[in-house]
Formats: structure tokens, C-alpha cells, sequence
């Protein structure tokens, strides 16, 4: 086949209708989407509100008035929840990078260091997270040791830290080890040291390829994070419990959750988005 | 003549067994010494002794006349100074080309940021690589590859470079492309070490072929000699394999 000969390119015949019955096969899909969503959506409504009981349910966990009347406190309350979340995270993901390293160090020096980083995720990931905040949380100011605070909040924290540091190590570490070692191969035979290797490639890919295990970790201290309260912390869900001891009614409860839920919401849409977009790449790249 | 590199009965196992057995051999400076011998002989092995990321049993290497198989050498450091390319690419998947290249200028070097792209960006451009420049390792073709994974190991400009087999992962389209670039680089004069099993092109471009067979090197001599008149018995077998194969 000569290039000369062949004039501009024209869409034949075939693809023209080929693409227009792709065009109609998509709209008979969103209009069934459309109508089943419309469907179910009726059907839910209409059955749950006719539900014999609706009307207690409706009084007591979705009463618009005491919605109202809680919501600053409950706002309030959050603030805290988000200014722990935010501190934690920092500091998870720092200490978990260091537990990961230390447990991948090849280094004969840093052995007990290995050592000390494997015992320390065994146990933080085997304990369960309320055990560790009522440990930390009442155990601790309750030694009454001279200099170490007594703020139920910063030890209800250090105990988030201390367990999710433990979760985040372990998938930063499955990431490090994922890397292919003709990476660390080919980095060392530029010249690269260790630590260059580790920082500057080994890293850089690890990190890459645990994003999505390691946001789903952050969700989820985002709502752990409410565990505080029951170290008598005035965060959200406490700000709630204190309204509903006051009012029997359940309300503030739902609002807390829902504030909860929408402050998650952002994080896991973005994971998702992440992994979408990363699987994608995936497979236009075909075979590395 | 400068010698660049000096192996001197160098020996290596791997467990009990023997696969570098007293191998000794001189690398002048601006040539291009071509490693030939069949799967397992010791080439790749060789190489990796010669950039420190195997140590050798007995012998000594000599960079520049400098042991660096001696006590308290520093591996980096040697390294540095010596460019290596694999089989396989190992191109870093998470950079770009340009990044690729300056990773090691930069971090290694010292050289700045700027510095360090321009030189990268006149190598893509004589080696006709300018539109990947900003590409990722997995768009580019497998001689695209090979052929920034050599830019990659000779931007940091090194004493010596190490080619350990860089076409035998490709098509043979594909390796026309790289063989031309190593005959480019042995025009500017880089002294190279090449494992390959490409005859043609050790015919082309070697100085001087070495002969590998179970870790012993038999024979080394200009590619006229060892190629067309072998004298072990082992290289006269090696050669004639490779022809009935159809591949000399
Ligand atoms: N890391 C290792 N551990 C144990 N044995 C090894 C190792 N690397 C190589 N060998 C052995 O050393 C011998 C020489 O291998 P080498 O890779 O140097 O051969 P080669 O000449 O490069 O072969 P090819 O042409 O297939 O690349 C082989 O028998 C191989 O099995
Ligand atoms: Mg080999």
C-alpha cells in the first residue's frame, strides 16, 4: 500500500453505522438505568413510610426539630473529631513509613530495630482498638506520673496512632516489597546508594501501588476517631449522647452520623477514583 | 595504551559450583570488547563482577589500575563510575524518559537540574529519541527502551560501560536500532564490555572477541581470528551450532 495514493481519511459506510448503533445501545442503557433507579426509589419511599411504626421511627431518629436544636453541638464536637483526625494522620503516616522501612532495612546494624518494628505490628494489629484507647486513655493519667498530660483527647489519639501506624506499616511494607528487585538492581548499578535507592525508586513505586489500601485505612480513622468519647472526650458523638440523655430522643445521634458519613465521603469517592484510574493505566500500558 | 580494565584470574561460585574459573582479560581504553559463549558460560556473571554487584572468590579487578575488588572499597564508588545495561530494561516505570536519564546525574553527581536535562535532552536528540523525551517507560517500544536505558547509562559519562545482553529481549527489527546506537558509542570512543550473541555485529564492532565456555575464557583475540578461525575445540562447536541455527 503506497501513502500517496490514498486521499484524506473518510469514515466508510461500516463505521458510521457501526457508531450510530453504539450511540443508540448507550441511550437504551441510560433510559433502563433511569427508569429501574425511578422504580426502586418509589418502592422504597412509599413502603418504608407506610411501614406500620414509620411514625415512632420518624419522632425519634429523624425529627427535623431536634435535629436543630443539637446541631451546633454536635458541630462543635466534630471539630474536635476533625482536628484529632487530621493530627493522627500526619503522624500515622510518618511513623508507619518508619516501621515499614525498619522492617525492610537489609542493614546488619538496624537488625534489632527490624526486630522491634515486626513485634510492634504484630501486637498493635492484633489488639483491638477500644482495649488500646481505654489502656492509654484511663490507664495512663491514672498513674498520675509528673510532666505526662492527662488529656483524655491526646491519649484517646496517641492509641489511634499507635493501632492504625501498625495497619499503615504493614501496607506500606507489602507495597515496598512489591517492587521488582532489578528496580533496586538497576538503581544500584547507576550508582545510587541505599538510601537514594529507597527514596528516590523503590519508594516512589511502593507508594504508587498502595494508594488505594492505604486511603481505605484513613476512612477508616476518620470514623475511629468518634471511639474517643468513650474516654469522656466532648467530640461529635458525645455532643450527641449528651443531647440524647437530655431529649430520650435519637436524633442527634443520626446527625452525628450523618456528618461522619459525608466527612468520609470525599476521601473514599477519591480512592475510588484513584483505583479506577490506576487500573485503567494498568491495562493501556499492557506488559511493563 | 591505557588499560581501563584488568581482570586477573578472577574466580567465582555460586554454591559448589564453578562459574568464572581463572579468568583473566584487558580492557584498553577506546575499545570495544565483545563476550560471546552459550547460555551459562559466565557472561552475565562476569559483568556483574566487574560493577561490584557480585563479589569474586579469588583474582583481583583493576579500574584504571586501581584494585576495586580490594578491601574497603567503596561500591558506590566504582559504580559511579562504571555504566551497566541489563537485558532488560529496568527503565524506572514511575519517571519519564527525561527523568530516567538525569535521575542519577542528579542525584548521584551532583549535577544540577538544568544541567542534567540539557545534556539528557542533546543525547534523545542525537539518538533520535526527542519526541519520547516526555514519555513514560511503558509507551515506548522494546528498542526505545533498550536505547534510553543506554542513554540512562552514559549520561552520568563513565569510565567504562557494560552491556549485558541489551538485544536479546527484542525483535530483530528492533535490534538493528540499539546495535546501531552502541557502534555510535564506540565511534566517540566509550570503552564498552558487551555480552551479546548477536555474531554479526561482534564481527562489526569488537576490538577484541573473548571466548566463554563453563567460566573458563578460551580464547580472545580480534573478531577475525576468534570468529573465523577458532582454535579450541569448544569455540569450533559453539560456532558451528550457532550456524546451523542459522544465526552466524
Ligand atoms: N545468582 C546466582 N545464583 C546461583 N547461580 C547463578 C547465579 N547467577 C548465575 N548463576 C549460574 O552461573 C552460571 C553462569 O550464568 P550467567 O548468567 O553468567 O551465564 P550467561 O553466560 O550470562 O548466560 P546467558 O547467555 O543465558 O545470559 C549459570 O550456570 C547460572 O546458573
Ligand atoms: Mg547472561
Amino acid at each position: 500500500m503506497s501513502e500517496q495514493s490514498r486521499g484524506p481519511y473518510a469514515p466508510s459506510d461500516a463505521r458510521i453505522a457501526r457508531e450510530a448503533a453504539a450511540r443508540r445501545a448507550a441511550r437504551r442503557s441510560s433510559m433502563i438505568a433511569a427508569v429501574s433507579t425511578l422504580i426502586v426509589g418509589v418502592v422504597l419511599v412509599v413502603g418504608v413510610t407506610h411501614t406500620p411504626g414509620w411514625d415512632r421511627v420518624q419522632a425519634s431518629f429523624f425529627s427535623w426539630d431536634y435535629a436543630r436544636q443539637s446541631f451546633p453541638d454536635v458541630v462543635q464536637g466534630l471539630w474536635l473529631n476533625i482536628r484529632v483526625m487530621v493530627v493522627c494522620e500526619v503522624l500515622i503516616l510518618g511513623i508507619g513509613l518508619a516501621v515499614a522501612l525498619s522492617r525492610t532495612t537489609r542493614s546488619p546494624l538496624l537488625f534489632p530495630l527490624r526486630i522491634a518494628a515486626a513485634a510492634y505490628t504484630d501486637v498493635f494489629r492484633g489488639l483491638p482498638l477500644l482495649l488500646v484507647i481505654f489502656l492509654l486513655g484511663l490507664g495512663v493519667p491514672a498513674l498520675r506520673i509528673n510532666g505526662l498530660t492527662n488529656s483524655v483527647v491526646v491519649w484517646g489519639a496517641a492509641a489511634l496512632v499507635l493501632t492504625y501506624s501498625a495497619y499503615v506499616a504493614e501496607v506500606l511494607r507489602a507495597g515496598i516489597e512489591s517492587v521488582h528487585p532489578t528496580q533496586r538492581m538497576a538503581a544500584r548499578a547507576l550508582g545510587l546508594t541505599p538510601a537514594q535507592t529507597t527514596r528516590h525508586v523503590v519508594l516512589p513505586q511502593a507508594v504508587r501501588r498502595v494508594i488505594p489500601p492505604l486511603l481505605n485505612d484513613l476512612v477508616s480513622l476518620q470514623k475511629d476517631s468518634g471511639l474517643i468519647s468513650v474516654l469522656g472526650a466532648i467530640d461529635a458523638i458525645k455532643a450527641a449522647a449528651i443531647d440524647t440523655a437530655m431529649s430520650f430522643n435519637f436524633t442527634p445521634y443520626v446527625v452525628a452520623g450523618a456528618l461522619f458519613v459525608l466527612l468520609t465521603i470525599p476521601l473514599a469517592r477519591y480512592t475510588d477514583w484513584l483505583s479506577a484510574r490506576m487500573a485503567s493505566r494498568q491495562q493501556q500500558g499492557g506488559v511493563a | 595504551m591505557t588499560v581501563v580494565l584488568s581482570a586477573q584470574q578472577v574466580r567465582k561460585t555460586f554454591g559448589s559450583e564453578l562459574v568464572l574459573d581463572d579468568v583473566t582479560l584487558e580492557v584498553p581504553e577506546h575499545s570495544v570488547t565483545v563476550l560471546i559463549g552459550a547460555s551459562g558460560s559466565g557472561k552475565s556473571t562476569l559483568l556483574r563482577c566487574i560493577n561490584l554487584l557480585e563479589p569474586i572468590d579469588d583474582g583481583r579487578i583493576l579500574l584504571d589500575d586501581v584494585d576495586i575488588t580490594a578491601v574497603g572499597t567503596d561500591p558506590d564508588a566504582v559504580r559511579r563510575r562504571i555504566g551497566t545495561v541489563f537485558q532488560h530494561f529496568n527503565l524506572f516505570p514511575h519517571l519519564d524518559v527525561l527523568d530516567n536519564i538525569t535521575l542519577a546525574p542528579r542525584v548521584v553527581h551532583g549535577v544540577s537540574k538544568d544541567e542534567a536535562e540539557q545534556r539528557a535532552i542533546d543525547l534523545l536528540a542525537r539518538f533520535d529519541l526527542t519526541a519520547k523525551t516526555h514519555a513514560f517507560p511503558d509507551r515506548l517500544s522494546g528498542g526505545q527502551q533498550q536505547r534510553v536505558a543506554i542513554i540512562r547509562a552514559i549520561a552520568t559519562e563513565p569510565r567504562l560501560l557494560l552491556l549485558d545482553e541489551v538485544t536479546s529481549a527484542l525483535d530483530p527489527v528492533l535490534v538493528g536500532e540499539v546495535l546501531e546506537l552502541v557502534a555510535e558509542l564506540r565511534h566517540d570512543g566509550m570503552t564498552m564490555v558487551v555480552a551479546t550473541h548477536e555474531m554479526g555485529f561482534a564481527r562489526r564492532v569488537a576490538d577484541q572477541v573473548g571466548f566463554l565456555s563453563g567460566g573458563v575464557l578460551h580464547e580472545v583475540g580480534v573478531p577475525e581470528q576468534v570468529i573465523d578461525a577458532p582454535r579450541t575445540p569448544g569455540l569450533q562447536a559453539f560456532l558451528t551450532a550457532l550456524r546451523h541455527a542459522g544465526r552466524l
